[in-house]
């Protein structure tokens, strides 16, 4: 099958950008779709042109690393499919793909459809763990979890920072990403000790780092690669609620025991 | 080269104890003034750079991806073998110790695996402290899984995701040490040269992958833990990314290579489908547990599965192999599906590939309890062939996935440099010639949370360490070699692309240097990998230039480098005059096609030293003894 490519060219972060067309000749339908670009960069190189950036690493939709927008929508046209594992049967002889990197001011371009996002990281920093010293845990049956609960969290922890929830949101909001985090560990009995001081700063980092806010359009539940549910951010909104009216007493509580 | 393992004496059981307490200790106070490179953010790399900024050591942590979460040990799915003994089954350390020594068939170094089947029941209950959601049962308990090798249920999981699970847990500990400042992390940097002062390891050269710029490192000491090169057969299941230039640059400064030839090929890959494929996907060793495997019996039966009756099947694992079955290990396996398909039994398009089929188990289970088990898995493989697993069986065939060898590490997990440690799938220890199931994530985070953490500082409180100068000679010389290095790649421009080149050694080494190998082979592969290594120097065309973001640059620096390690490989494997574990040379086999050892020649770890481009490495010898197992044929019959 044959294909035309707009894909969107940027030499560094400073640069302008702007597409730019090639056809794809030779495609086969069983190729996935980043195949389908290696195809292209092979001959880019050959001809003496700069290949198309585009980052991958796994291939097997799980390391979060690809992600492109392909006519508007990230990671394309099939549901719960990052780009990696996206097949070229799932579009048709003829087709124009419009390919873009995510497009989110926490996200800058790096080049071509490669962008920045250790904003994630830095959330993550802010708060995304427990803080469990290395070495002498209990027993790890001490605890037993409610299978519901573990499975829950287990479906916030399926979160793969990929960042397609941002690029898919109107708002170029990273609740999702942040929420599946404070989920996954809320649910669970290790998380609680640090629930309300982990909520605060993780959000306090999100917004900082220049994400916009939720107003439930729901776009990011549909691209996520995993099927992370937006009743995640209700949940992180309850929990950070719940901190908002425990701080106070939470931190006098702290002074009186250093004291 | 001397090879000191430098294993402590005493009973096998006490050993790790009395080397704890014999080790020195770096006072508390005196931790923060020590600084340490850790090359690789894995459950390995990640791990052990957590737990050493916890100790408050100064550390830096470089990798290549965009981020530290997304390391290669993401990709694990089946699970992480653990002496938990929580089903009652007959689990114990010592049995985890004595499996693992016999999967390995009889290769590794009995006393580190003996600790890492101590230190396995540890990195559970670690895991599960910080939030590693574990599958659970009803009662709220940790489940487990059976996986090859071993007839006690004693891995732990979480889905099919349960590398990602761990290494977002090793993730969150050391995001927490880099928000606390205890760790700088840099990623997109990917380290291109060591740097041996006097001696001794003390700094890496890196490229900015985003300015290509080089910048220099220098610190105390430097822990790889950069994976394993099973991306030198070009196809594989490894991340695109996956490389051997940080092993292989301390290689070519001194430290000696373990085993090169001891890869594992995984039996359950989805087969190869065209010239284009970049990869190979792997399908999680638990559904061996219940999918059975089988092939047609008749030679070029191209009857779709289900019109071929039960008995013109052949399940033929379990019927060479009844005790264990389709949980036979990884390279029995593999090569029993390659010797089907020599046959002409062979399945798919290509007739490379073998049914494991679930019929039977969701007639016993029920469709729910597998999706349950396996449902990511069974839609990854629906997304990827466009075939329904639930009503047709799925088609599989063997690809590289691990790699058992990589640079000798005594028992400190020191390499033949002092000062280089080695971590993870990226040193040689535990596996012997063959690694079991659920076996890779435990040998990470054992490395990185529980043997790096302590051992390092038994080296630092034993040196004297004074500031390296920026202008010393052995860094300028570092630094020039890369940048020359870099100059001639770009310099080049030739007509064939780096992808080629690495295909066509992929080929060359996946034809002699496999599940099979003998001599004649190897002596071809070993007299073909010089030309092809010329012609990539002369002919490759590298676009570009090194001062942006390059990914041409960088996967063609990868690229030379196993080039060079292909042919060690090789080499090791025609030296390596036995069969053992995945190294099977036809030369030596069983009356019924096993892998036939030769103790008396071979019952060691041979250690390559680099002796200039160009000239033959040195082999030197790592005798292993076994005081605590039977040196026995190894049998799963």
């Amino acid at each position: 099958m044959r294909v035309t490519l707009k894909v969107w060219r940027q030499k560094d972060a400073k640069a302008e950008g702007r597409f730019v067309t090639y056809e794809a000749s030779e495609v086969n339908p069983e190729m996935s779709f980043l195949e389908m670009l290696d195809v292209v960069n092979e001959s880019l190189a050959l001809e003496g042109e700069d290949p198309i950036a585009f980052d991958h690493d796994c291939r097997e939709g799980i390391c979060g690393t690809c992600g492109v927008v392909i006519n508007g929508r990230p990671h394309g046209p099939r549901e719960r499919t990052t780009a990696c594992q996206l097949h070229m049967r799932s579009f048709s002889d003829g087709d124009v793909l419009t390919i873009e990197p995510w497009r989110a001011d926490a996200f800058p371009v790096v080049r071509d459809l490669v962008v920045d996002r250790t904003a994630f990281d830095r959330i993550m920093a802010a708060g995304g763990f427990v803080s469990a010293t290395i070495g002498g845990a209990q027993d790890g049956n001490t605890i037993p979890i409610p299978k519901e609960d573990s499975d829950l969290a287990m479906d916030a922890a399926a979160c793969i920072g990929c960042g397609a929830c941002v690029a898919a949101c109107p708002n170029a909001s990273a609740m999702l990403f942040t929420a599946a985090k404070i989920s996954h560990l809320g649910l669970l009995p290790q998380g609680q000790p640090e629930r309300s001081e982990r909520v605060r700063s993780m959000v306090a980092r999100m917004d900082a780092e220049g994400f916009g806010t939720c107003t439930n359009h729901g776009e990011c539940e549909a691209a996520c690669p995993k099927a992370i549910r937006v009743e995640f951010i209700a949940r992180m909104n309850a929990d950070f609620v719940r901190a908002k009216f425990t701080a106070g007493r939470r931190e006098s509580g702290l002074a009186e025991g250093n004291g | 080269m001397k090879l000191d393992a430098r294993v402590p004496s005493g009973p096998i059981e006490k050993k790790w104890e009395k080397h704890r307490f014999e080790m020195k200790l770096v006072n508390p106070s005196n931790k923060r003034r020590y600084s340490i490179i850790v090359v690789g953010s894995g459950l390995a790399g990640g791990g052990g750079a957590a737990a050493m900024a916890e100790l408050g050591y100064n550390v830096r942590c470089f990798c290549y991806q965009d981020s530290p979460r997304r390391a290669h040990s993401i990709a694990a799915q089946g699970g992480i073998n653990a002496a938990k003994n929580y089903r009652n089954d007959g689990d114990s350390v010592r049995r985890l110790f004595y499996d693992t020594v016999k999967g390995g068939d009889f290769r590794a170094r009995e006393a580190n695996v003996y600790r890492l089947a101590e230190v396995s029941v540890n990195i559970i209950d670690q895991c599960v402290a910080q939030g590693v959601p574990f599958a659970r049962e009803y009662g709220g308990l940790l489940d487990n899984r059976s996986f090859g090798g071993a007839q006690v249920s004693r891995t732990f999981y979480a889905r099919g995701q349960t590398g990602q699970q761990l290494l977002l847990g090793a993730y969150q500990a050391l995001e927490r040490q880099i928000g606390l400042g205890q760790v700088a992390m840099y990623s997109r940097h990917e380290m291109q040269e060591l740097i041996v002062v006097d001696g001794r390891a003390r700094g890496v050269v890196v490229r900015d992958m985003v300015t290509g710029e080089l910048e220099t490192h220098l610190a105390d000491a430097v822990c790889l833990a950069t994976g394993g090169y099973g991306n030198v057969f070009y196809l594989a299941t490894n991340a695109k990314g996956c490389n051997t230039t940080a092993i292989w640059r301390a290689y070519k400064k001194g430290a000696a290579f373990a085993n090169p030839c001891f890869t594992q090929i995984h039996p359950t890959c989805i087969p190869v489908t065209g010239e284009y494929q970049s990869k190979l996907t792997l399908m999680s060793e638990s559904l061996r547990n219940d999918g059975r495997i089988w092939v047609p019996k008749a030679k070029g039966d191209k009857r779709p599965p289900i019109e071929i009756p039960e008995d013109e099947r052949d399940y033929y694992l379990e019927r060479m192999y009844p005790t264990y079955g389709n949980l036979a290990p990884r390279d029995i396996a593999s090569r029993a599906a390659k010797r089907v398909c020599d046959e002409g039994r062979g399945v798919g398009p290509t007739g490379r590939g073998v049914y494991l089929d679930f019929k039977d188990a969701i007639a016993r289970l029920g469709k729910r309890k597998i999706e349950e088990n396996y449902g990511n898995l069974f839609e990854m493989y629906q997304r990827i062939t466009d075939e329904n697993p639930y009503e047709v069986p799925m088609c599989i065939y063997p690809a590289s996935h691990y790699t058992m060898g990589g640079l000798w590490v005594d028992y400190d997990l020191m390499s033949t440099i002092p000062g280089l440690f080695v971590l993870g799938e990226a040193n040689f220890s535990d596996h012997g010639a063959n690694r079991l199931g659920a076996s890779a994530l435990m040998q990470g985070l054992g490395d990185g949370y529980f043997v790096i953490p302590h051992t390092i500082g038994n080296y630092l409180a034993r040196e004297k360490f004074s500031p390296v100068p920026d202008d010393h000679p052995e860094v300028v010389a570092a630094q020039e070699a890369v940048a020359a290095r870099t100059k001639r790649l770009l310099a080049i421009r030739g007509r064939r692309s780096v992808t080629s080149f690495h295909r066509e050694l992929g080929k060359i080494l996946w034809e002699h240097c496999g599940m099979e190998r003998n001599r004649k082979g190897l002596e071809h592969a070993l007299g073909q990998l010089p030309g092809l290594r010329e012609e990539f120097w002369k002919n490759v065309n590298v676009p570009g230039s090194g001062q942006e973001l390059n990914q041409s640059l960088e996967v063609a620096g990868r690229v030379a480098d196993f080039l060079e390690l292909g042919e060690l490989m090789c080499l090791d494997a025609l030296e390596r005059d036995e069969s053992c574990g995945c190294h099977f040379r036809t030369e030596h086999q069983m009356a019924d096609g096993e892998a036939k050892r030769d103790d008396q020649k071979f019952c060691h770890v041979a250690a390559w030293e680099h002796t200039g481009d160009g000239r033959k490495p040195n082999r030197h010898v790592e005798p292993l003894t076994y005081e605590n197992v039977d040196l026995a044929v190894r049998s799963y019959k």
